[in-house]
């Protein structure tokens, strides 16, 4: 077996509380399906015929009676139950299944949604028989306004930098900006190896990772790493250029954990001695500067490839994710009466009923959810069993599941907890109405 | 074959009367006569395949019609092929009962005759056709005796790469799941391809075959599929570092391979690395060096008694595979650097091509051994392997000097000797080797400068080439497209139809050119390297 498939779903949407409070974030519906089904759907595609799926108990219960779940995944899940505490970084995660890892791992985060070309990264770990392969993306910009910000807020991220070298393919360096006090420094044995560097600020992690058996049993001793994309991977980065990784005597042993060689080291040594082959040029070291912990990233630039942890991240996906697929954007058995008037770019649906006069442009109806008539739905996102009353006028807004609009409510930019009422005649604007 | 009788209905008596008289002749006679018949049978099967079979079918009909009386009253289907059948097993009841007529000669009737010689042709060509192999293409006509072309030379003839698409999907791994359809994937060419080279493989970089591949590779081995890769992307690049790359890959998959229940592990094992070898050869068509050693490694498998238990067999194998490199490569290197070491003396310039690891192994035990010389490095487009090779000298303090081939004969008048690595050796004395070499040894040739090739002896071949047409390796063509001061001129060479890019791989040069061949033999002139194949194969 070449690489088994582990899928993170235990996270909490920290960052998206008002969707998450009740429905955890890989049963979030987008394009009405359920967030995880995204990657797993990926890993489907790609040729995956297990997956290993790390998760809360609720999330095994919900996945169990959803029935896109049940019927569309065709691989065999593996669940794996955690804690629900929020204490388990990825890393923590992976050390506990720690024993059922026999090959290299790619690590996938449930609320990727990408079309990416896989082989791309797992090509890239392959060939130069990396320690780590990654996924990033060139990152647009999110122009829709969020439904509760009043105006427009932006958004505190910390920037990540990332450094790659000529080629774009090798990742030299990785710091995120809350880790760099005064300013970045590069040491400078990575300059002398790679003069040429590039630096990037805008490019979104798409926490797809292709690691090493090797990086898995070093996780299991090495308990101070919690987190894969905070701790681990710029630990892996930085550890490339690392003196004691380079030189014959290896003391740490932590890391000679980490360069475990494989059986015929010296066949391949010959190999690589014997072929006409380098990386890079101008100085006089061999392929990779001799160094054996080795990490590439791929950065795509058209397609797509989003992160939904939050709630603009959201709203885009639920736009951008039905392009993925072809299947019909009227679910065949939702109702829907003939004086609708339906945008093509919307969603409808199973056991939708939509009645006369009604208006629902670029926007997504969840299942069983109840519109009725003269109601005009634009730019929003509707989950399961909602019910819309006559007359609502509903803007820019993201109704969640089983929440009752009022007759004549007008919404503009709103978000609606789930199970919540909106009084009749109500007006709201850019508010969030939860419990 | 109903219409080549009706052809040649005047000549029939005479034939039969000859054929009393001198039966050789009329035999040799015959024979022609088959090959004009073939040839034209060719014909029509090509323009068949093209037009409707609607047309060949009246043009046969207009040629049966006259010969109706003996031949059955059936029309033949249109296949030629078929054709030859039918008649064949209808005229055989004729000659049965006509043997004695034959006695009697004078008192016979034009149909008899007509029959006769249709039955006699009838035989003839069914022990023909059990004697000789399948004609292939259209070169092979002229000859009874047909030697196959093998298939990755034949990319231009449709019905040959129907029949590696074929051969590829049956060549599925056993023991995969049923509803799996696994089967290694076709490469697709890439581009357009110059005329005169449109029967080999032109793939793209950008296009890995490991996209039409699962990613958890199940139906090929995952150490196939990294090798395959490298391959592709030319991170293992080198006729040795080839090798020894493919015999580590082997040593994993004997690693991991189990028997399956009532299978031996000699026949299954070689029917297990089937689909990696043609998998391997869809990355990059495989190397002379690549294929002795897949040889031999199928030899030791097969020779594995079968009262061998797995454990035991698996050892004896990965102990063989380290036995070959080490003989084969590593002591075969040692060898020559001897050898070589003796043609090097105080004062020379030595002239290099491109990165062949066994020279420079050599220029670095010489230098080791304190002789005082000078190389001289030549390098080209596009690969540009000469810097990799002045790294690696220059790096032991080796004073070097770097050209590109365009200034070879300005460099020329200083060189003493020339050394130059080998891909493979042909077995009519052709050094196949990276392009430009030919080049550098006719130069070196018009200059008087001795050409010593260094080449180990599992790189020695069977094939016979006299030009660089014939086999050949086409890289991807991208390669030659380079961006200067911001404008990349050929970026849109796919749009000009009348613009084909070349990016050959290999050449042969002429045994005339070359003065010394250093082999862990010993040294020995161009013209003995099918002794040394005969008594390598006397030696297995």
């Amino acid at each position: 077996m070449e690489l088994q498939a582990v899928l993170m779903a235990a996270g909490g949407g920290s960052r998206m509380t008002d969707l998450t409070y009740n429905t955890p974030k890989p049963m979030l519906p987008v394009g009405n399906k359920p967030l995880m089904w995204y990657p797993l759907n990926l890993l489907e595609r790609v040729g995956f015929e297990e997956v290993i799926v790390i998760t809360t108990k609720e999330v095994q219960k919900m996945m169990a009676t959803d029935p896109k779940m049940k019927i569309d995944v065709k691989m065999k899940l593996d669940v794996v139950c955690i804690q629900e505490d929020g204490d388990m970084g990825t890393a923590d995660a992976l050390r506990h299944i720690q024993q059922k890892i026999k090959t290299d791992v790619l690590v996938v985060s449930c609320d990727l949604i990408t079309d990416v070309a896989l082989h791309e990264v797992v090509d890239l770990f392959r060939a130069h028989n990396a320690t780590l392969a990654m996924l990033m993306s060139n990152a647009h910009e999110f122009t829709e306004t969020v439904p509760g910000q009043k105006g427009k807020k932006k958004t505190a991220e910390q920037r990540d930098f990332v450094g790659v070298d000529q080629s774009g393919k090798r990742l030299l360096f990785m710091a995120n900006e809350a880790d760099l006090e005064d300013g970045l420094s590069i040491r400078k044995s990575i300059m002398r190896k790679h003069p040429r560097m590039h630096i990037k600020t805008g490019l979104v992690d798409a926490h797809l990772y292709c690691l090493k058996k090797a990086v898995v049993d070093f996780l299991a001793d090495n308990k101070s790493i919690s987190s894969i994309r905070g701790e681990l991977v710029p630990y892996l980065v930085r550890k490339q250029f690392s003196k004691t990784t380079n030189s014959p005597k290896i003391k740490d042993d932590n890391l000679k954990q980490l360069l475990i060689s494989s059986r015929d080291e010296p066949l391949l040594q010959l190999a690589q001695e014997r072929s006409c082959w380098n990386d890079h040029r101008g100085d006089m070291s061999e392929a990779y500067h001799g160094g054996k912990l080795r990490c590439y990233v791929h950065i795509i630039d058209q397609g797509l490839c989003c992160r939904v942890n939050t709630l603009a991240a959201y709203i885009e996906a639920n736009r951008l994710a039905p392009k993925l697929f072809e299947e019909p954007a009227v679910h065949p058995s939702a109702v829907i009466s003939e004086r609708c008037q339906m945008g093509s770019d919307s969603i409808i649906g199973a056991l939708c009923q939509v009645a006369d006069k009604t208006s629902i442009k670029r926007s997504t109806l969840g299942n069983s959810t109840t519109v009725k008539e003269k109601v005009k739905v634009t730019n929003s996102i509707i989950m399961h069993g909602v019910t819309i009353e006559e007359g609502c006028n509903i803007q820019g807004s993201v109704i969640c599941s089983n929440a009752v609009i009022g007759r004549g409510a007008d919404l503009k930019y709103c978000l609606v907890g789930n199970g919540q009422r909106i009084e009749p005649e109500g007006e709201v604007h850019s508010h969030k109405h939860t419990k | 074959m109903a219409d080549s009788g009706v052809t040649d209905e005047p000549g029939t008596k005479d034939d039969v009367h000859r054929a009393k008289t001198e039966g050789k002749e009329l035999s040799k006679e015959e024979k022609q006569r088959l090959r004009k018949e073939k040839k034209q049978q060719k014909k029509n099967k090509e323009k068949k395949d093209e037009k409707a079979s609607h047309e060949s079918e009246k043009k046969k009909n207009k040629e049966e019609k006259p010969v109706s009386a003996a031949a059955p009253a059936s029309q033949p289907p249109t296949q030629p092929s078929t054709q030859k059948a039918v008649p064949a097993p209808a005229p055989v009841p004729v000659p049965v009962s006509e043997t004695p007529a034959l006695a009697d000669k004078p008192a016979k009737t034009k149909a008899d005759l007509k029959a006769e010689r249709r039955a006699r042709q009838e035989a003839e060509r069914a022990s023909k056709q059990a004697a000789t192999s399948k004609p292939k293409a259209p070169p092979n006509e002229l000859q009874p005796v047909v030697k196959r072309l093998p298939e990755h030379v034949q990319v231009d003839n449709p019905g040959v790469l129907k029949k590696l698409a074929k051969k590829l999907e049956r060549q599925q791994t056993p023991g995969c799941n049923a509803a799996t359809n696994a089967k290694i994937p076709l490469r697709l060419d890439y581009g357009y391809k110059v005329s005169l080279f449109s029967h080999l493989h032109q793939y793209s970089r950008k296009a890995p075959l490991t996209q039409q591949l699962s990613i958890p590779s199940t139906v090929i081995h995952p150490a196939i599929v990294r090798l395959g890769l490298q391959y592709s992307q030319g991170i293992v690049a080198g006729s040795n570092a080839r090798s020894v790359a493919l015999l580590h890959a082997f040593k994993q998959v004997i690693r991991d391979y189990t028997t399956p229940p009532n299978e031996e592990l000699s026949r299954d094992l070689v029917n297990k690395l089937k689909p990696y070898i043609s998998f391997l050869s869809q990355c990059r068509p495989l190397s002379a060096s690549m294929g002795n050693a897949i040889k031999y490694i199928k030899k030791e498998i097969s020779n594995i008694p079968s009262q061998c238990k797995e454990e035991e067999a698996k050892r004896k194998l990965l102990s063989c595979i380290d036995c070959y490199i080490d003989e084969k490569i590593i002591l075969a290197a040692k060898a020559i650097a001897k050898s070589s070491i003796e043609k090097i003396s105080n004062g020379d310039v030595i002239l290099v091509y491109g990165c062949s690891s066994l020279v420079n192994h050599i220029l670095c035990e010489a230098f080791e051994k304190n002789i005082k010389f000078r190389v001289i490095v030549v390098d080209s487009r596009p690969r540009l392997e000469g810097r990799e090779a002045l790294r690696r000298l220059v790096q032991r303090g080796i004073s070097c000097t770097y050209v590109l081939i365009s200034a070879v004969s300005y460099i020329l008048p200083e060189v003493s000797k020339v050394f130059l690595g080998a891909h493979a050796l042909l077995a009519n004395g052709y050094v196949m080797s990276r392009v430009g070499t030919s080049q550098i040894a006719l130069v070196a040739k018009a200059f008087n400068v001795p050409v010593l090739v260094c080449c180990e002896t599992y790189k020695f071949c069977e094939r016979v080439q006299t030009d660089s047409f014939v086999s050949n390796e086409l890289d991807d063509p991208d390669d030659l497209i380079v961006t200067r001061k911001g404008k990349t001129q050929l970026e849109h060479w796919q749009d000009v139809p009348s613009l084909g890019l070349l990016n050959l791989v290999y050449d042969v040069t002429p045994p005339d050119f070359v003065d010394l061949v250093i082999t862990d033999l010993g040294m020995i002139p161009c013209t003995s390297v099918p002794v040394v194949l005969r008594v390598k194969n006397v030696d297995q």
